[in-house]
């Protein structure tokens, strides 16, 4: 395709007015882009932005509630994401889906063999294989079994299957996010040669430089909607596209005292966690010592050298991108996987101690996905309300569990935090999530709990339960509780806090004020945008 | 209706289902074998002509649910939480070796003899779960290939011993070998009198109604107790519903594994008792086999709760018993095995069944309780 037939060629790629609802929550409002053909276009937005919404749109997976969605100039309605690949656009997801132990070709034709007198026409497919690795510059081995692949050469499989199904639009799903800086270079260049043969490429990502490297074309999405589409030429900086990611309005703190007392109620300091397994520092030598080795040996740590106090009636409120180290984070402090540094809850050193004592000693834990860590959901609601308190009162009465102690304490939580259940005997699948998260909330904050982890606490909540978790927590903060609120919700955390503090690979990069925090600057941290040497 | 009442009826409804379908299923394998249907149904029912003989089939279909009770026991503790303890077959067999063994070996008043050889059958049963239990725990050795490995050796050790190194005198014409008879005081006093009090003639063979029914009842309460009522038992079970969230809720996976591994070893170590106590007096080559697997099937249909449990292995001796008769009636007796292994297949299915159904009805009722006493409020 010449460069005169490109600029009047019909869009690749239009989406005019799609809105998607879900029960509670518009995930897509009103979204509005136009992608060229033989171009690369970048979607950037936060976590939760909707932009994963979207491509499931435009792959076949969810339907709109409003909109259209025209490839190349012809309006078409997807049912199911063969729709999608008949009309010729493919997806290549974030997590693999190939089969470990076929060979890259047979990977690759999975479900789309072509036969010859009723078996896998193998010549076949290879001649087309190598046609299309040829054409595209995508360099693997057909023979080799996929589990001896590297993670780039196993993306190269999954583009390459989509391109067999005849795709000439591509969605790609954050596919830097698991590859080395090489590989991503890789990528790009493998990118750049299907855009020369005019194929679409869509990439969604939230690593601005990435984007600012590949991208012919940007949009960024926030809170559903799109902000801003523009050419490549008239970005100027990773920072204009942070700010417009962010948004220009954030919230202000709402005017309030501060509880904040200078009694400490829980530090961590230098924790870190290695990538591939945690090893104990060999014997004789400082824990720093062993860490700074492994950095200079250009290990991957999950999380670097974090070190943070809260005191009493405090809130620290931890923003950034998800993957950053949050749940690391969370799990070395619950003392789920192990890490290297020191964990101090008031005077005690806990950091060798299992989670159950930790728990007991005033460690309260609202997960993040509560269905996974926090419910037991085939089970009832007084059961739920014993998970995690099986030692204490009123759990407890000796080897027994006090059932029905439990019973009326679950009633007090139903009582007080207004969780709209049948009776405590109901089961706690039963419960929309919003009433299962109260129930949670509830549970943490009993048993006067010296410290609170808060990791996403209204994360799929209908607004009147998010409003009640919050007073929940002002509340407690009065209290005197120290609470680490982790979040990917703006308003969350700088409603609540009182301190943010913004975490980047594993690091902490800046501590912010919520009364004066910019969103160039908590965008910038938390994109990468600007360097990260923490600032206080 | 209360909301367990619900789940319970659901799921008495659907075993029902279930075992009239494999009545019907089995009725179809009988009549493909040659025989009438009727006839064998009628046979399940003929516990024998004379007053004695019926006696004696009562005690024979009581005496075969013990052992199957004991083992369902087994394996139900690991299942309630994932853990699939394949190995209760070796760990009782086993077990029984060393307890006949070692109890021959002694004298004591009838009380401690017989305490004594619990506990050493219930020992050796546990230590020899706890060794699978160590390799999932160290190494992440898959329980099931362990415990279906450690079967083979503790069959082939077993045959070993009863040869070897526990063997006892062997009679003159006998062709069985068996560890040294057990004295006197090891003998379970059998319950012959309850059939007094139904007025009823008391069993003779198979050493009558034997006495081991009482410990497996105190058993089953024990295990009950345990599981429903103590933190032990609810660790088992948070473990078993959502291994991360007992993880974060401090549980011990490991921990939980160990002693769960070998809980249901030592409860499968007295699997092979009622008969060694109650019946030969010594372990010998005839020893009752297969009973470990067997319970894997009782267990199931159970659903791993005590009661279920109970009345699973009933079905299953009362099924068990009807071999002699059926073949009297000219049916062929492995219709037993048939109807069996039929009954197990449709109750899981059936179990799954109910189970979602009781869920989904579950949440209904509370969504439409709810939707009665606070109607839905209008959100933004």
């Amino acid at each position: 395709m010449s460069a005169d037939t490109l600029a009047t060629a019909r869009p690749a790629v239009e989406l005019e007015g799609i809105t998607k609802r879900f029960p509670g929550v518009v995930a897509n409002h009103d979204i509005r882009i136009t992608v060229a053909p033989g171009t690369v276009h970048a979607i950037v937005g936060e976590n939760g932005a909707g932009k994963s919404t979207l491509m499931k749109i435009l792959y076949g997976m969810q339907k709109p509630d409003e909109g259209t969605i025209r490839v190349s100039g012809t309006e078409v309605a997807f049912r199911t994401p063969s729709d999608a690949i008949a009309v010729g656009i493919g997806m290549v997801h974030q997590h693999f889906m190939l089969a470990d132990n076929l060979t890259v070709l047979e990977n690759i034709v999975l479900g789309a063999e072509p036969k010859k007198g009723g078996r896998l026409d193998r010549a076949a497919a290879r001649a087309r294989i190598e046609r299309l690795a040829e054409t595209h510059g995508l360099r693997v081995d057909p023979g080799r079994l996929v589990e001896d692949l590297g993670v780039g050469d196993r993306q190269r499989v999954e583009i390459l299957k989509v391109l067999y199904r005849g795709a000439r639009i591509l969605i790609l799903d954050e596919p830097t996010a698991v590859l080395v800086p090489q590989e991503v270079e890789e990528l790009f260049q493998n990118l750049r040669e299907l855009k020369a043969e005019g194929l679409t490429v869509i990439f969604i990502s939230h690593k601005l430089d990435e984007v600012l490297g590949i991208a012919d074309a940007i949009t960024v999405i926030r809170r559903g909607t799109t902000v801003a589409s523009l050419p490549r030429s008239e970005v100027t900086s990773a920072r204009q596209l942070a700010e417009l990611m962010v948004g220009s309005e954030l919230p202000t703190p709402e005017t309030r005292e501060s509880t904040v007392t200078d009694r400490v109620a829980f530090q961590v300091g230098h924790l870190t966690m290695e990538a591939g397994g945690h090893h104990p520092a060999p014997k004789g030598v400082p824990v720093e010592e062993y860490v700074a080795k492994l950095r200079a040996d250009g290990k991957r740590l999950l999380l670097d050298d974090v070190s943070f106090a809260i005191h009493e009636g405090e809130i620290l409120g931890i923003a950034g991108v998800e993957g950053n180290g949050q749940s690391e984070l969370i799990e070395a402090i619950m003392g789920i996987r192990p890490a290297h540094g020191s964990i101090t809850l008031g005077e005690l050193d806990v950091s060798s101690w299992p989670t159950l004592r930790r728990r007991e000693s005033g460690i309260g834990y609202i997960p993040e996905d509560r269905h996974r860590q926090g419910l037991l959901l085939e089970a009832s609601l007084w059961e739920n309300r014993v998970l995690g308190h099986q030692t204490r009162k009123p759990a407890r009465k000796g080897i027994w569990v006090d059932r029905r102690a439990a019973r009326a304490d679950t009633e007090r939580i139903v009582r007080d935090y207004d969780v709209r259940t049948p009776g405590v005997d109901t089961l706690a699948l039963a419960l929309s999530g919003g009433n299962q998260q109260k129930l949670i909330v509830g549970r943490e904050m009993s048993g006067e709990p010296k410290f609170l982890i808060a990791a996403h606490p209204t994360r799929g909540v209908d607004v009147g339960a998010q409003a009640a978790i919050w007073d929940h927590l002002r509340e407690a903060r009065a209290a005197g509780l120290a609470v680490l609120l982790i979040s990917a919700d703006l308003d969350e955390l700088i409603g609540l806090s009182d301190t943010i503090r913004v975490i980047y690979r594993g690091r902490l990069v800046a501590a912010l004020d919520p009364s004066d925090i910019t969103p160039e600057r908590l965008g910038g941290y938390m994109t990468g945008a600007i360097a990260g040497t923490e600032e206080t | 209706m209360p909301a367990g009442l619900n789940r319970a009826l659901l799921t008495v409804a659907g075993a029902v289902i279930a075992i009239v379908l494999a009545i019907a299923i089995s009725s179809v394998a009988i009549i493909a074998a040659g025989a009438s249907p009727l006839d064998a149904f009628a046979a399940f029912f003929d516990f024998g002509e004379s007053a004695r003989a019926q006696s004696n089939g009562v005690a024979a279909f009581i005496n075969r649910a013990v052992p199957l009770f004991i083992a369902g026991l087994a394996v139900a503790v690991g299942f309630r939480m994932n853990l699939f303890n394949i190995g209760v077959e070796g760990q009782y067999r086993l077990a029984a070796i060393v307890a006949a063994y070692v109890g021959s070996t002694f004298t004591a008043p009838a009380p401690i003899q017989i305490a004594v050889i619990i506990v050493v059958a219930a020992l050796t049963g546990g230590l020899y779960a706890l060794i699978p239990a160590v390799m999932k725990v160290t190494r992440g050795v898959n329980e099931v290939i362990a415990t279906i490995m450690l079967n083979y050796i503790a069959i082939s050790l077993t045959s070993y011993l009863v040869r070897g190194p526990f063997a006892g005198q062997r009679a003159a014409g006998q062709l069985t070998t068996t560890t040294p008879e057990l004295p006197e005081s090891a003998m379970f006093p059998n319950l012959n009198v309850v059939f007094d009090w139904f007025g009823a003639l008391p069993p003779t063979r198979g050493g009558g109604l034997q006495g081991f029914l009482l410990v497996a009842i105190v058993l089953g309460v024990v295990v009950w107790i345990v599981l429903e009522r103590t933190r032990f038992g609810f660790d088992i079970k948070a473990s078993g519903l959502n291994g991360p969230a007992a993880l974060a809720s401090g549980v011990n996976p490991k921990k939980m594994v160990i002693a769960a591994m070998v809980m249901s070893g030592g409860i499968a170590g007295l699997i092979g008792l009622p008969e060694i106590l109650g019946d030969k007096g010594a372990f010998n080559s005839n020893f009752t086999a297969g009973l470990g697997f067997l319970g894997i099937a009782v267990a199931l249909l159970g659903r791993n709760k005590p009661v279920g449990i109970a009345i699973a292995a009933l079905l299953f001796a009362f099924l068990d018993r009807a071999q002699g008769s059926l073949q009297f009636a000219g049916v062929p007796s492995s219709v037993v095995t048939i109807i069996q292994a039929v009954i197990v297949l449709l109750v899981v299915v059936a179990n799954e069944v109910t189970n979602r159904l009781a869920l989904r009805l579950e949440e209904r009722r509370a969504a439409q309780q709810l939707g009665r006493d606070n109607p839905v409020e209008v959100t933004a």
